[in-house]
């Protein structure tokens, strides 16, 4: 049973929008590996912030310009700590993950990588962590290498050795979108160590569900995004070890990341403001301080606890209604997953099965999920997929198997 | 099903179900395209034989959604033995009605019967007009076709 602590019927009515109807249906939300709901506090604190203390940072010696920039360098501590990153140096605030990997791409990576050199990617890897990549593969002759994975859709370690031949930098995600597998990271990360390779970790889908300790895994870059987190889109961090940071060009040129400009040069500003040119996203960093408090208040660990009773328990389901015409990709058991649960029902195409659940007020979303290398390896086109958190419970996942049950009935 | 009657009728279920000028044609002397609609990863391959002026024969490979299945299905049966001129006449309306507001959907539907111009059993993928995200399937297998008919500059 879930739900014996974890008081999820409270926790859904802090966000406003789940109690609004689709269709003529409550809404059941599944699609928070897309991007999760926002609870009333941090919609409430923005709305405040444009109220009371709207100015811009680092510059204004007047009241509300030092409370701005005092909230937005707070959430910063407040990030560090909820990573257990050992500065708040080590933050920098982007707009989102994808631009957190394209800076690593454009600074470290462009500063560091030469013709020869070889980046190692999963193959679950989301499109955010392939492309940057390949792009700088085809600008400067480095090698992409895949780790292969298993029937299951874990990562396949088996030849480790020699993929990691000549590699420098190795791109991981924490957590697979698509399939919801937990990856080794720490494993990973050691192993690219021994060969000294830098590790970029991307924790879109791990920072929002489990406790994340930078340290503990290994990681030499970590990014994710504010959206996915209970915060607001247009926000997102990179994480990265002070020294690494500190080594690194600047990316984009502008206001904020300099020191001194002349008309002879500029110097650059210091970490992490370095890398934070033009205004930031004040308002959705304020906001996303909102957001790691609230999920800290509720704790990570219980979080993880309920997301995993709760696929447990919708895995169990499925399975026993549907049997073999529901496949569900990924890894079998709970455990060894997140609440991302990725399925395909008969032969109905995933967008024929999300627009029946839509008439039934179910979100899920149906498609590649932005990993089409990894589709091409599963062998389909696309996979309709529900993914969980905190806000869902049982009565969701009921919801869920007679909408699907109402498609098999339209297509059968 | 509530809601739903309007982007899956029958004909659409039924075309869906039972596909029509499925398969391949040997390339040449058949031309060949490939379409994807890269939001949804669907993919469509459409093969055209002409003689003359004339569509002899047109086969169709689609993996995708039932929309996007459903409509190349009913356009290579509406475009088999038309001529050129005829087919790119039917393409442009039917893209037409693709491109039509939602709000003009209604009352597009009154006046169906004494429409001169009827689309005839293509009528039945207006309702689509109103899922927007689905616009791309239904249009994906026509695109493509288009492709193969309309000279390259
Ligand atoms: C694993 C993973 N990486 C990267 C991204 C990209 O995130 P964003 O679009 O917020 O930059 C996502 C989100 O879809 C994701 O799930």
């Amino acid at each position: 049973m879930t739900g014996s602590i974890f008081e999820s019927e409270k926790i859904k009515g802090d966000f406003p929008l789940l109690e609004r109807e689709v269709n003529g249906k409550p809404i059941v939300y599944l699609d928070s590996a897309a991007t999760s709901q926002k609870p009333i506090e941090v919609i409430d604190k923005m709305t405040d912030y444009y109220k009371q203390i709207n100015a811009n940072v680092h510059r204004g010696a007047y009241h509300i310009a030092e409370l701005a920039t005092s909230e937005m360098e707070e959430t910063r501590a407040k990030v560090s700590r909820f990573i257990n990153a050992s500065s708040e140096k080590e933050i920098v605030f982007t707009k989102n993950a994808t631009e957190a990997i394209n800076l690593v791409a454009y600074t470290w990576a462009r500063s560091q990588l030469n013709e020869g050199d070889v980046i190692l990617l999963s193959s679950l890897e989301h499109h955010s962590n392939i492309v940057p990549w390949q792009q700088l593969s085809s600008e400067r002759n480095i090698q992409i290498r895949w780790i292969p994975i298993t029937q299951d859709g874990q990562l396949d370690l088996s030849s480790m050795d020699e993929l990691l031949a000549d590699v420098k930098l190795l791109c991981v995600s924490a957590v697979s979108n698509a399939l919801g597998t937990i990856n080794p990271v720490k494993q990973l990360t050691d192993a690219a160590h021994q060969v000294g390779a830098i590790c970029l970790v991307d924790a879109c889908q791990s920072v929002p569900h489990f406790e994340t300790d930078v340290a503990e895994l290994g990681a030499d870059f970590l990014a994710f995004s504010g959206h996915k987190m209970c915060g607001p889109t247009g926000v997102g961090v990179l994480w990265g070890r002070l020294d690494l940071l500190e080594k690194m060009p600047p990316f984009l040129g502008g206001g904020e990341m300099i020191l001194n400009v002349t008309s002879d040069g500029f110097t650059t500003n210091e970490v992490p403001w370095k890398f934070e040119a033009g205004t930031p996203p004040i308002a959705e960093i304020i906001g996303l301080g909102v957001a790691v408090t609230y999920l800290e208040k509720i704790g990570m660990k219980a979080i993880r606890e309920h997301e995993q009773n709760l696929t447990s328990y919708a895995l169990d389901l499925l399975t026993d209604r549907f049997g073999d015409d529901l496949i569900i990709y990924g890894p079998e058991a709970a455990v060894e997953r997140s609440g991302v649960i990725s399925f395909s029902y008969r032969d109905i195409h995933p967008h024929d099965i999300s627009q029946v659940l839509d008439q039934y007020g179910v979100c899920v979303r149906a498609g590649h999920h932005c990993c089409k290398p990894l589709m091409t390896l599963l062998g389909v086109n696309a996979t309709a997929r529900a993914s969980l958190y905190i806000y869902n419970d049982e009565s969701d996942i009921k919801v869920l198997a007679d909408a699907i049950n109402e498609a098999g009935k339209i297509f059968s | 099903m509530p809601g739903l009657e309007d982007l899956y009728k029958e004909i659409i279920l039924d075309h869906y179900k039972n596909p029509r000028n499925q398969g391949e044609l040997s390339v040449p002397p058949a031309i060949m395209e490939e379409g994807f609609n890269p939001l949804c990863g669907d993919e469509v391959k459409v093969y055209v034989l002409t003689d003359g002026n004339v569509i002899k024969d047109i086969r169709i490979g689609v993996q995708g959604c039932s929309i996007s299945q459903a409509s190349a299905s009913m356009m290579a049966e509406s475009v088999l033995n038309k001529t050129l001129e005829e087919a790119k006449n039917l393409i442009e309306r039917f893209k037409e009605m693709m491109s039509a507001h939602e709000s003009n959907i209604d009352s597009a539907e009154l006046s169906e019967d004494n429409n001169e111009n009827s689309l005839g059993d293509l009528q039945a993928l207006k309702g689509v007009v109103k899922y927007p995200v689905r616009i791309k399937c239904a249009t994906l297998g026509w695109n493509t076709f288009d492709q193969i008919i309309t000279p390259k500059e």
